[in-house]
């Protein structure tokens, strides 16, 4: 592994992407940082300053809400993401490579998929004239059509509906390094599918499984749309609510400050994966 | 549990996961201006709206030249980026890795105020060169993952065989890495591109109210009053991008890049 016969670029050459990196990414959230503790212009966009408003805001209880909401709803989805897609993920892992990259063709497709259009659809497929209400009264379950949009239910679809196809990719890699002939011995030694599931795969993925949990959750934080799309007001989230002050309560120094907080949240959850990833591999 | 069993369960979630997408083709093709599902009336009128309304047309140019152009500097700043951490170690290369890798992890709306505040300061606020340029960095991580990831198959004894004859290091780059990182660059270019269509929240803050792109577009129609034109969008798009990335799945290994180490073929 010597350093020397790769280096086929000379060492300035980093100094492009460094120095562009260093201007559009690094610099804009300085500033967001200096803005957070700007003061607010009212009308305006901000003046530089130094003040805590911003932050003192946390301490209300209408900002706890939004926090509890947004915690809830993202940890939420991200059990129910996890749990339907390590079944999916195993399973996947055990087909040939066309079959793989086939369902992986697909799940690319929707996960990158806008937001926008997630929401569109969804809200489509849960409308009163296009959704599965009609298809309903076709099967004579309901009498007449409805809408199941906008409630808690139709933004819950649609936060699983961003975040599956996502679990299943994060879990994709430590499920495809799993050796296949772990599981085979123990059930030649006689235990059960679920047996060998409990007792041979579960462990070896506990850490992946963690990991993923809360990679999905980070995810979900960010999701800024569905919230105004397919829920209700009380449904809008951290995310919603920085867009919100940003570009329509033209509050930049209070978007700024959640976005510090959103941030910190979203590191230190990282943070805590990758350490734990650390420890497996001392383990081994 | 059975084989048939296994494949039952990935092909209802997937079925799932296409149930909205289906509605919304089915939506697209309506023949009067209304959403309904089972249509009313199949045409294809809505197709040619989207080229004839001088509105959506605008929308659809935008996100194409923003897509092409940011998706080509994520690429331009990504390689030698790439390059300079898969040749060296140490502090520096593990920064800029991290420097590369971050755009993208973070919650996109962060990154979105950043932006924001960034163009309101040096004045660019609103104009498409803002939009591009923060598509640029905000995707720059795909082309990192995936240059990265062709650097490492790269075998080692073909750059020796061709020092030892004699190569100096701008010709073993031209003649030997290069060309074998090359596909890896167009799937770094391509994902970055189907993203930057997609994207919305960098593009609206940054300047949604002057720089329409089609999801901007969309959004708005979608506050005020359906058009059956959002439908076909849509289905342009999960098409495009099935189609990005069958290609990348025919011509790469698409497992490897997405991480997995033993597939059977």
């Amino acid at each position: 592994m010597s350093g020397n016969r790769r280096t086929v670029t000379p060492a300035w050459l980093a100094a492009l992407p460094a120095g562009w990196l260093a201007v559009f990414f690094v610099i804009p959230f300085a500033i967001m940082l200096a803005v957070s503790v700007a003061h607010r212009v009212p009308g305006g966009f901000f003046e530089m300053g130094f003040e805590l408003d911003s932050y003192r805001r946390f301490l209300s209880p209408f900002f706890g809400g939004i926090l509890l909401t947004s915690v809830l709803i993202s940890a939420a989805a991200a059990v129910i993401c996890v749990t339907l897609a390590l079944p999916f993920t195993l399973f996947l892992s055990r087909l040939r490579r066309r079959g793989q990259t086939l369902v992986l063709v697909i799940l690319l497709s929707i996960l990158s998929l806008s937001e926008v259009i997630v929401g569109f659809s969804l809200s489509t497929l849960l409308s009163k004239t296009a959704g599965v209400g009609n298809f309903f009264v076709w099967l004579g379950l309901l009498e007449e059509s409805r809408s199941y949009t906008p409630s808690l239910f139709a933004l819950m679809t649609g936060m699983c509906y961003l975040a599956l196809p996502y679990s299943v990719l994060v879990l994709y890699p430590p499920v495809s390094r799993l050796d296949p002939e772990l599981g085979e011995a123990a059930r030649m030694m006689g235990a059960s599918p679920w047996r060998a599931f409990r007792t041979v795969t579960a462990p070896l993925l506990r850490l992946p499984l963690f990991g993923a949990l809360i990679l999905v959750f980070v995810f979900t934080l960010g999701v800024y749309l569905l919230p105004q799309v397919l829920g209700q007001p009380q449904h809008w989230t951290l995310s919603v609510h920085i867009t919100d002050q940003a570009v329509f309560q033209s509050n930049l120094p209070f978007a700024a400050a959640m976005a510090v907080l959103l941030l910190l949240v979203s590191l230190a959850m990282v943070g805590l994966t990758l350490l734990l990833g650390r420890d497996k591999g001392a383990e081994a | 549990m059975s084989r048939t069993l296994r494949t039952a369960y990935i092909v209802l979630v997937l079925a799932l996961l296409a149930a909205p997408l289906l509605v919304v083709a089915g939506v697209s093709i309506n023949e009067q201006q209304s959403l309904r599902f089972p249509p009313e009336g199949l045409s294809l009128r809505w197709y040619g709206e989207l080229f004839r309304t001088p509105d959506w047309l605008g929308a659809l140019t935008n996100s194409l030249v923003i897509a092409a152009v940011s998706s080509l500097l994520a690429v331009i700043v990504a390689l030698p980026l790439a390059l300079h951490v898969w040749a060296r170690q140490g502090w520096l290369s593990r920064g800029l890795y991290m420097l590369g890798v971050a755009p993208f992890m973070l919650p996109p709306v962060i990154s979105a105020l950043g932006f924001l505040v960034f163009w309101v300061s040096v004045g660019m606020y609103g104009q498409m060169t803002a939009t591009i340029v923060s598509h640029g960095i905000f995707l720059v991580t795909l082309p990192v993952v995936t240059i990265t990831l062709g650097l490492q198959s790269v075998d080692l004894s073909l750059i020796e065989a061709a020092r030892t004859m004699g190569a100096n290091r701008g010709k073993v780059l031209r003649t030997v890495i290069l060309p074998l990182i090359f596909p890896y660059m167009v799937s770094g270019y391509a994902f970055a591109f189907v993203l930057s269509l997609n994207e919305y929240i960098i593009a609206y803050m940054v300047a949604g109210f002057t720089v329409e792109t089609l999801p901007i577009k969309i959004f708005n129609s979608l506050r005020y009053g359906y058009t059956p034109i959002m439908g076909v969008v849509s289905v342009l798009f999960v098409a495009l991008a099935a189609l990005v990335f069958g290609l990348i799945g025919r011509f790469g290994n698409l497992p490897r890049l997405l991480g997995a180490e033993r597939v059977d073929t």
